[in-house]
């Protein structure tokens, strides 16, 4: 399809605006909208379906246009030679030395860039909505307008109550009433059209300075979202929470875009033209250039910016040179100097060539190397705010303060994801430092998240430390080089979490707590549910028949752990922290996912009074549980060609070999799917899984062991584990408590100083406007009613004049006019 | 007293006027009667009017060459007009004051003094 660079934009665009316009009309018009606003509902949910609909055209339109590329790539796992499929161009041949060098090393990803509109122009800076599309993006699209609309159709049945006024038994006012308020339910489908928005504003964005904007949207529409039950203290914290903590992630995330803006003076991923039509090399482009084979390096910018004292020392030089010349020109001819001035034009060009000449060299001794490291790990910052990564991971499991729809749209497709997509969109530019440190994070994340997760008994805590645990595993893959694994498991892991957090809204909506000891035997009162969590907990844990076919986890958990296993191969001491840590995060899965089931669903009920009043929520609120369940069973089957699809949007070039730690090697991502390796993987990935999941059966299904015993005997390890590493009040005493000390005594020293002197300066002020207030009244004032006076008292002189009697006025012209004459003769006699 | 032995020329005219004039003015001062000093001021035009006419006359002004042309006439129609006005509207007062207060004294007009 020759016009797809038009037609995608177009469908994506649409569908990427059509929340924005649904979440304008509600602001507008939302309490106005049918019975109590419940129009709004319909309004955000046709947008979002709508939006799904385009996505899926979209994909569909990328899936028939590239025919032969997908057919070469459904068997990736087969190809087990590398570069057979040698490019025409036979940039193969000319030979990277990186062995590996398969055949997409040298094909750039398919992608479409482009600019909708130009928002301002500041010299060199230039604001513009753009678009990169590659098969990630469309990829991304249908997953989030997908969960987003199984999410809004659901919310429609749990947030009926908001429909009439809602009594928040939650909080108590000041005379003891629980608050009364009335129903928001416009306000929440509002704000889910803007959360939409902006996620796909996000994926969509064709620049970074858009994807920061749009970043920044999700973040606020999240603490909107997080912060809907505003009255509860808890909640309104909470929103805070997750707010700030982000802000932190964010400046690290600002200062990495001011590292490569001013080192690549762009802000656009993909290549583009300017106004004169010349093209313009995107950030991508920049730092794996083709002439490179798309081989990390950095740029000659970047080189020449770190190397500024070396570039000073060479235009000083040629100006030294010049000004030589000059004096050996005067000297030849004192009376008729050639010119005056320094020859700017020739200096800067003989420099510039010098300069030119000088990069490679640069680059070599490093230079510039450690910018793009600052910019990888800066943009990282921002990627583990967002995606609740170790250390700044505190705000998410607060975020179930929430409504559970939002728990799981920012679980699964929206916030969280954000974070992990960057990581993934910006993988060209990580160098393979950036990328250890990513790994490293994402395995603490994964350890720590999920040994919380195993004593948690809130279950959507349970669910919220599970996801930042799958948040530090797809870290962890991409951090290895496992950037398909990675991508993969963002997508199969959105569909069961959010399945997963709509089974327990389900399950609160029904039992009115979140308290898993409260719950029990409920699988009776509400199998659909049940059932569908099931699903969610096998594929979370990724349970399949071994080398045959799994739930999706199944399929995105082998390629994370087999990539590990590729990783240790060549870099052992590492990779094999990172080995455990993967291995050791699957058992804890298995064991906390279906602690969470038995505990919920199995056994005898726990309180009978929850157990009676259970039921299984309307059809609108299951209908969605089913959709999601099944798309969790099967997504990663590779009949769906989830996996194809991603492996074209794969950035060019190898990881390759790193600078800083030279031993750090990267190996191609497609040698994991060697077979001795594939099969290691799936074995230690079902065996672990299935002894967290046997574990967790005889603890809490069967009951042979009762986890009250090994509670007691590591009483210690368990309230260092309940008490979530004790991270909350860390931070409470290392952050929150200075900081607001901090506050406390900027605070007095407003009130006694600064507050002091101004009311002194206002006294003082008010002493002089009393004088001035007396000169006024005495000076001013007096002179003008001492003229006034005086003029009175010669109009009562003069008042005798007037005597009313015509003859005499008569008589007194006469003789006035008389005098006159008489004056004037006189006068003009002398 | 050689105006008594010139033949009748502007001079002749002007004293007329003058004495006109004055009379007027010694009128105007005197009478107590609102109609008199009406009169009087009618003597007060008219003797200015005298002057105008003399003053703009052709024949009397030829040897003199001293003349104003036709504009004087031309005054002196404006000042009939005007004393015509006057009267009517000083007539029209005169009769006010008189249903006012019976009486048509000037000296008794001294509602406005200070």
């Amino acid at each position: 399809m020759e016009d797809l660079h038009t037609v995608l934009p177009f469908l994506l665009g649409l569908a990427w605006l059509l929340p924005l316009a649904s979440f304008t009309l509600i602001v507008l018009f939302g309490p106005r909208m049918g019975a109590h606003g419940v129009a709004a509902s319909y309004l955000a949910t046709g947008a979002i379906g709508s939006g799904f609909l385009l996505s899926v055209v979209a994909l569909l339109a990328w899936g028939l246009s590239s025919p032969d590329r997908n057919a070469a790539m459904s068997q990736p796992a087969a190809l087990e030679g590398h570069g057979e499929h040698a490019d025409a161009s036979g940039l193969d041949q000319q030979g990277l030395d990186h062995h590996g060098g398969g055949h997409h090393a040298v094909t750039p990803p398919r992608a479409y860039s482009g600019e909708w509109y130009t928002l301002g122009r500041f010299g060199k800076l230039k604001i513009t909505i753009g678009y990169y599309i590659d098969a990630l993006t469309i990829g991304m699209f249908a997953m989030v307008t997908l969960i987003a609309t199984c999410i809004h159709f659901y919310a429609i049945g749990y947030m009926h109550d908001e429909l009439h006024d809602v009594t928040d038994h939650e909080v108590t006012l000041s005379d003891g009433q629980h608050l009364r308020r009335p129903g928001r339910f416009h306000r929440f489908f509002q704000y889910m059209s803007l959360f939409c928005f902006s996620m796909l504003g996000l994926v969509i964005a064709g620049n970074i300075a858009m994807v920061f904007v749009f970043w920044e949207l999700v973040g606020i529409c999240s603490y909107f979202l997080i912060g809907f039950y505003i009255e509860r203290k808890s909640a309104s914290n909470a929103a805070n929470k997750a707010f700030i903590v982000n802000r932190v992630g964010d400046f690290g995330m600002i200062i990495g875009l001011m590292a490569l803006f001013a080192s690549l003076g762009t802000f656009a991923f993909g290549d583009g033209v300017d106004d004169k039509g010349k093209p313009t090399a995107g950030i991508f482009s920049q730092v794996r250039a083709p002439a490179n084979h798309y081989a990390l390096q950095a740029p000659a910018s970047m080189v020449r910016a770190a190397a500024a004292a070396r570039v000073r020392a060479i235009v000083a030089d040629h100006f030294q040179e010049d000004a030589e010349e000059l004096d050996e020109a005067h000297l030849a001819a004192p009376a008729k100097p050639a010119r005056k001035r320094p020859d700017f034009d020739k200096i800067q060009a003989a420099s510039e060539s010098e300069i030119a000449a000088e990069i490679a060299d640069w680059r070599e001794q490093g230079y510039g190397y450690w910018l793009l490291v600052i910019a990888g790990v800066g943009i990282f910052c921002g990627c583990v705010g967002k995606s609740a990564q170790f250390p700044l991971h505190v705000w998410l499991p607060d975020a179930m303060e929430g409504p559970t729809p939002v728990s799981a749209l920012v679980h699964s497709a929206t916030m969280v994801a954000a974070g992990v997509y960057l990581v993934g969109r910006f993988y060209p530019v990580f160098a393979p430092e950036v990328l250890l440190v990513i790994a490293y994070t994402g395995a603490i994340t994964l350890l720590l998240a999920a040994t919380i997760a195993l004593t948690a008994t809130d279950i959507k805590r349970v669910l919220a430390y599970s996801t930042v645990s799958q948040l530090g595993y797809m870290m962890l893959a991409l951090g290895v080089g496992g950037w398909a694994a990675g991508m993969f498991h963002l997508i199969t892991h959105a569909f069961f979490k959010s399945l997963l957090f709509l089974c327990s809204g389900s399950v609160i909506h029904a039992c009115h707590t979140n308290e898993m000891p409260k719950m029990g035997g409920l699988l009776k009162k509400m199998p659909i549910t049940g059932y569908t969590m099931l699903v969610g907990c096998l594929a979370i844990m990724g349970a399949g028949v071994p080398f045959l076919i799994g739930l999706s986890g199944y399929y995105s958990k082998d390629s994370i752990i087999a990539q590990a296993i590729s990783f240790q191969q060549r870099n052992p001491a590492h990779g094999t922290v990172f080995f455990y840590a993967a291995a050791g995060g699957a058992a804890m899965t298995a064991f906390y996912m279906f602690r969470l089931w038995y505990m919920t669903f199995l056994g005898p009920p726990r309180d009978h009074h929850i157990h009676e009043h259970a039921h299984e929520s309307p059809t609108i609120m299951y209908a969605p549980l089913i959709v999601l369940a099944v798309f969790a069973a099967v997504i990663g089957w590779p009949v769906f060609g989830v996996t194809d699809l991603l492996e074209q949007a794969r950035p060019a070039g190898e990881t390759g070999q790193g600078v800083l730690l030279a031993s750090l090697a990267y190996p191609n991502e497609h040698d994991s799917h060697a077979p001795n390796i594939h099969m290691q993987a799936t074995l230690y990935a079902f065996s672990t899984a299935l002894g967290g999941f046997l574990l967790a059966t005889v603890f809490y299904g069967v009951r042979w062991l009762n986890p009250n015993d090994v509670r007691q005997q590591f009483g210690a390890v368990y309230r260092f584990l309940l008490n979530k590493w004790y991270f909350d009040e860390l931070y409470d005493a290392v952050f929150v408590r200075p900081a607001r000390g901090l506050a406390k005594v900027i605070a007095s020293f407003d009130r006694l100083g600064i507050d002091r002197l101004i009311d002194n300066l206002a006294r003082w002020t008010r002493g002089l406007a009393g004088i001035d207030d007396l000169i006024d009244r005495y000076l001013v004032d007096g002179a003008v009613n001492l003229t006034a006076g005086w003029t009175y008292s010669l109009g009562r002189s003069l008042r005798s004049v007037q005597t009313g009697k015509l003859r005499q006025y008569v008589m007194l012209i006469v003789i006035g006019t008389v005098a006159l004459t008489i004056l004037i003769n006189f006068a003009s006699a002398k | 007293m050689d105006l008594l032995s010139q033949s009748v020329g502007v001079s002749h005219f002007m004293v007329v006027g003058a004495i006109m004039f004055v009379s007027g003015v010694v009128c105007m001062a005197t009478k107590r009667n609102a109609l008199g000093v009406l009169m009087g001021i009618e003597l007060v035009l008219n003797g200015a009017n005298v002057n105008f006419v003399a003053l703009s006359s052709e024949f009397l002004t030829k040897d003199t060459g001293g003349g104003i042309g036709l504009d004087g006439q031309l005054i002196a129609l404006f000042v009939i007009v005007l004393a015509a006005a006057e009267a009517a509207v000083a007539l029209a007062i005169v009769l006010n004051f008189y249903n006012n207060h019976a009486t048509i004294d000037v000296d008794r007009a001294d509602e406005l003094k200070g």
